[in-house]
């Protein structure tokens, strides 16, 4: 829709709250023109925050600086930065129709009749919800009402999209299914695009880039892959996919439960005992209790011959195991 | 034929309430409607709201005084029961106790705090007088009734738009805006909506209330009679029963229409914001 995208920079961006509470620490960032990014945290770890300074919902300490396009944002309010926001609660506006709240934003532009009109039907048929535009937002489930929410966002043209857990609030089939309808738009729209999120799964589908956050501060930014091939630091080893630590002779491996072949005992590089087994499908998911006691988590094929209580022995490639930097500082 | 446990149980659990009503509300309404139709002018009395001159004007006046004062009370409460919800100050809680204190008077107290303000000894007289420009005097006229019940409805309405605001979902007006709505457009199509159905409730008891006010009125009015002036007058002066029966009656109906007119007006998007 547009081939001017706007790229987003933040230099120095921390927020202090006026009960003192540092909800971010002072931070930079570059969103590329086109580029989808996602904030991936624990709730508290300021990825909200990060989202609302970019929106102009809220300002950033002293010293901040937001730049659209490198032009200074920072002063402006939310209302003149062309900005599309998307809510988890969707915040659809309860007394106007479907038609009216995607209607809204040209209206308070002051479009003429027939452009409103117009564009307001071509996003009725982009989001496949013309057979509901006269309706309430009452009457409406709750992927119906997100997609207007959608629809209203991206019917300004806005320069900017930010989504805050937009799905978070539907159940686990519709969550499934509008992720890959939003991913579709984001692609088809190549509008540069900030998404947060908690859901690791939402993050790796959508995310050219991830940023993880935790307690304010940026723990790694990168694409899908880096961040989970390479995590770097303990915390997002944890938050993004599952990780088992493994005791050896020469210290604690950190392993993908793909990574971890479950072999005879005299076969492998250690041992553990079977606790749990869940069968999911494609594969099965086994719980393990290490010669240290520590929990891991290993896949195996769905009909393995595996029973709780028996003894294994756990091999991996040399390539396998996770590097993380700051650990191997620390030992 | 034989009830069910449970209708016996339910006309057990309403009957209290049914006595009472029966006992101090249906009886006596209906005792009033027949005096009032047994005075000398017979049911021509309940015209006398029209064709008596005297209470066709304290009607009008009673009307347009609790109008008045709804409207007066639901924007200044607005402005600041919006302000109380939206931001955190020292203070603030001491702020919500001073400007709800009104609903711990009576009318009668309320009204001697107004001769207190305006009246001939009161404290603006003392100050216009002081400052060369005569002794300003207003508790005993239509002014001093409406600052007096506006004093009282202030507290009811600043209450409601402050529990109306807290419920509305700040992401709302943040959605608004970020469509590039400026505050006041914001102000107009999401949070006057979003607060329309507290609004009007706080709104119809407001003028309800001012309508049958009647402890303010009689420790100020020396020169106004409203409707409820009225009927004490006809009632314990004139010894005119049938006349207060009828006034009382029309009173009673023009106040449950208000109210009944809001609860449908507040009732239909309130569902539906839901």
């Amino acid at each position: 829709m547009r081939a001017d995208a706007t790229t987003i920079e933040l230099n120095r961006c921390g927020k202090t709250f006026a009960d003192g509470t540092r909800a971010l620490e002072p931070l930079d960032l570059t969103v590329a023109a086109g580029e989808t990014v996602v904030l991936l945290g624990p709730s508290g770890c300021g990825k909200t925050t990060l989202l609302r300074l970019i929106a102009g919902l809220e300002a950033p300490d002293a010293g901040g600086r937001v730049r659209f396009n490198g032009e200074d944002v920072t002063g402006l309010p939310i209302e003149r930065r062309a900005v599309g926001m998307v809510f988890q609660s969707y915040a659809l506006f309860p007394n106007m129709s479907v038609r009216e709240n995607i209607a809204y934003g040209l209206r308070v532009r002051k479009l003429d009749k027939g452009e409103i009109a117009a564009r307001t039907r071509e996003m009725l048929e982009m989001m496949q919800i013309g057979q509901l535009a006269e309706r309430r937002v009452h009457q409406l489930s709750g992927g119906q009402r997100q997609r207007v929410a959608l629809a209203r966002a991206i019917a300004v043209r806005p320069r900017v999209l930010l989504l805050d857990e937009p799905l978070a609030a539907l159940d686990a089939v519709l969550r499934d299914r509008l992720r890959v309808e939003i991913d579709a738009l984001l692609r088809r729209l190549a509008i540069t695009a900030v998404y947060v999120t908690h859901d690791q799964a939402e993050a790796m589908m959508l995310g050219d880039r991830i940023v993880v956050m935790s307690a304010g501060q940026v723990e790694q930014a990168g694409t899908p892959r880096e961040i989970y091939r390479n995590p770097a630091t303990p915390f997002v080893a944890d938050f993004v996919g599952t990780v088992s630590r493994i005791a050896t002779a020469a210290g604690v491996v950190l392993l993908r439960p793909e990574d971890i072949r479950l072999c005879e005992v005299a076969a492998g590089r250690a041992a553990a005992t079977v606790e749990t087994l869940h069968f999911l499908g494609g594969r099965c998911q086994v719980g393990l209790i290490g010669g240290d006691g520590a929990r891991l988590i290993a896949d195996a094929p769905p009909d393995t011959p595996l029973k709780p209580g028996a003894r294994v022995g756990i091999a991996w490639d040399d390539a396998a195991p996770l590097r993380l930097p700051l650990m191997e500082a620390a030992q | 034929m034989r009830l069910s446990r449970d209708a016996h149980r339910l006309i057990l659990l309403a009957l209290p309430v049914s006595v009472f009503a029966l006992a101090f509300f249906l009886v006596p309404l209906a005792r009033l409607a027949i005096v009032a139709g047994q005075g000398p002018k017979g049911i021509a009395a309940y015209a006398s709201i029209v064709t008596e001159p005297r209470h066709f004007e304290s009607m009008l006046v009673t009307l347009g005084l609790a109008l008045a004062v709804t409207l007066t009370a639901l924007g200044l409460a607005t402005v600041a029961g919006l302000f109380l919800s939206r931001h955190q100050f020292p203070g603030r809680q001491l702020a919500i106790a001073v400007l709800t204190l009104p609903l711990a008077f009576p009318g009668v107290v309320v009204g001697f705090l107004v001769i207190m303000l305006g009246g001939r000894q009161g404290l603006i007289g003392a100050i216009t007088q002081a400052l060369g420009g005569g002794k300003v005097v207003f508790a005993y006229s239509l002014a001093g009734l409406f600052v007096g019940y506006l004093y009282f409805s202030i507290p009811r309405v600043i209450l409601t738009v402050m529990a109306s605001a807290e419920k509305l979902d700040p992401a709302l007006e943040e959605a608004a805006r970020s469509l590039g709505a400026s505050p006041l457009r914001v102000l107009k199509d999401v949070t006057l909506p979003g607060l329309a159905p507290g609004l009007t409730a706080a709104g119809a008891i407001c003028f309800a209330t001012a309508m049958g006010a009647f402890g303010t009125a009689f420790s100020l009015a020396a020169n106004i009679d409203v409707l409820p002036m009225t009927i004490y007058t006809e009632f314990t002066l004139n010894a005119n029963i049938a006349a207060a029966a009828s006034l009382s009656l029309v009173l009673g109906a023009v106040t449950w229409s208000a109210l009944f007119l809001a609860r449908s007006l507040a009732g239909a998007p309130a569902a539906a914001a839901v």
